[in-house]
């Protein structure tokens, strides 16, 4: 068991030093990195806009109702959103989220290709098929941090209507409560994680999904495995890069 | 031509093939045949270089694939076309983009260039008006035909097909082995089939290869394997009554 798991961890690492060499011709990779970009950036902007928009809402909602004690002030309610989308939703939890949708896209269509043969079709013709499939992915996540800008932004807004269109607290008590001992560190932080993310977001499922054996059951069950290892790779390097940061 | 000198295999415990050596000329269609499980596919994946043998050796016109280092093995790969079993063309684009993928990725033709052969080769496969198609929306036969063009758009010197009539029906299966003698013929290309249609075998094979428990049992001639009184061949090839006949005519003429 634990010689398989080092195995795929060797095989992990291999699968990089691939990645990079023998590179595609840049007149067929720049059409690839853009296809990408649209695949994977472009199309979670509505998801992730959706679901930041209503939960910085509900973290809004959730603290003002646990604000019973006069002496504490409604400031409070803008700093604990701000506070709690910048530095977990919207790094790590979009993240998680992502592992399903971007990580299960890019399972299935590679493996689907791996299935039709399709990527024995591209090293027979000698095309790197790693560089091919894996180069444009990384490239276009490192676009991620673009999407945990706006989903910081609409985590933040929707907290501010919420509260103030919920009749919670006043509109200058949520922006003061915003400005307050304001961390800029806290946002740099956020977004080394999300780099860092981005990365283990486009390779991971990327290996299940290049290295799955077997027909269309398999594709699917490579998806679920690789959500699963995704999930907990980011939840695991949450801790650590937290440690390392901000202790 | 393709000279493959005492290949093994193995996968695990289990030895696929078990010393095979034979001689693929060019020009010709040569043919692999043999019972489920009797080493075809992985002497034809070996040839592709999917599989690495354990021993023996494999020379592509006196140039050992184990020997070349990984650019020259990547070079020669460009000289190699290959039909897969299911077509394998990429779903996502089209029919023109299909057969235009291999010039796009290895020359530094322009499109109208690129383009301009992607016609030729479709009118050779005689498929026209299908350039703007998806892969999904044409028939398997068609999908065979692309896959043909593809192989053959960047002028391959070897061609490898994987049962190329498998999920065709008998008209558009004597179509599709027709054109792989013809072009076979026309561009001299090495072409190795790995078959168990009988059709074929009796249709387009210029040299057979028969292949029990990974071994090579036999080889011959299309006319040859009429006249064969190997055990192993016989029962293999005329399993069928309708074969039965046709090898009684042929013996009386």
């Amino acid at each position: 068991m634990l010689l398989r798991y080092l195995s795929q961890i060797g095989k992990y690492f291999l699968m990089w030093k691939e990645i990079f060499s023998k590179q595609t011709k840049w007149s067929v990779m720049r059409g690839l990195i853009f296809k990408e970009i649209d695949d994977l950036i472009i199309d979670s902007l509505g998801i992730v806009a959706f679901i930041s928009f209503f939960v910085g809402g509900v973290v809004s909602i959730q603290t003002a109702l646990n604000l019973n004690n006069p002496l504490i002030p409604k400031t409070l309610i803008g700093y604990a959103t701000r506070e709690s989308v910048i530095l977990e939703f919207a790094p790590t939890f979009i993240s998680v989220i992502m592992a399903g949708k971007m990580g299960s896209f890019i399972t299935s269509s590679i493996g689907s290709m791996r299935v039709t043969e399709q990527i024995d079709a591209l090293e027979v013709m000698g095309v790197n098929s790693l560089n091919y499939l894996v180069f444009p992915k990384l490239i276009a996540v490192l676009l991620y941090p673009f999407v945990i800008g706006i989903s910081m932004f609409l985590g933040v807004f929707g907290g501010y209507i919420a509260a103030v269109y919920g009749g919670f607290g006043a509109s200058s008590d949520f922006i003061d409560g915003l400005q307050i001992n304001f961390e800029p560190f806290h946002v740099t932080y956020a977004f080394i994680k999300t780099f860092i993310f981005g990365i283990l977001l486009a390779s991971i499922p990327a290996f299940h999904g290049y290295y799955m054996k077997g027909g269309a059951l398999e594709v699917g069950k490579a998806s679920t495995v690789a959500f699963v290892w995704t999930s907990v790779l980011i939840i695991l390097v949450n801790y650590i890069l937290t440690q390392l940061l901000l202790t | 031509m393709i000279e493959i000198k005492n290949i093994e295999k193995s996968f695990g415990e289990t030895k696929i093939l078990k010393g095979v050596s034979t001689i693929f000329e060019a020009g010709k269609t040569n043919l692999i045949i043999g019972q489920s499980g009797s080493g075809k596919t992985v002497l034809l994946k070996s040839l592709l270089g999917i599989h690495t043998p354990e021993v023996g050796t494999i020379s592509f016109d006196g140039r050992i694939y184990s020997d070349l280092n990984s650019d020259e093995k990547r070079e020669l790969r460009t000289e190699i076309g290959m039909l897969f079993q299911g077509s394998a063309l990429f779903d996502s684009m089209t029919v023109s983009e299909n057969v235009g993928f291999p010039l796009k990725m290895f020359t530094n033709d322009n499109k109208k260039k690129i383009q301009e052969r992607v016609d030729f080769v479709l009118e050779r496969v005689a498929l026209v008006g299908a350039h703007n198609k998806l892969p999904s929306e044409i028939s398997g036969g068609m999908q065979k035909r692309v896959a043909i063009a593809r192989a053959i758009v960047n002028n391959p010197k070897y061609l490898f097909c994987d049962e190329p009539n498998s999920g065709l029906d008998p008209n558009t299966a004597t179509l599709i082995d027709n054109l792989i003698r013809e072009i076979t013929e026309e561009y001299n290309i090495t072409t190795v089939i790995n078959t168990h249609d009988m059709n074929s075998v009796m249709e387009i094979g210029e040299k057979i290869v028969f292949l029990k428990n990974g071994l090579k049992e036999w080889e011959g001639t299309k006319e040859e394997i009429f006249r064969t009184d190997n055990e192993a061949v016989v029962d293999f090839v005329y399993s069928s009554n309708l074969f039965k006949k046709v090898r009684e005519a042929y013996l009386k003429e």
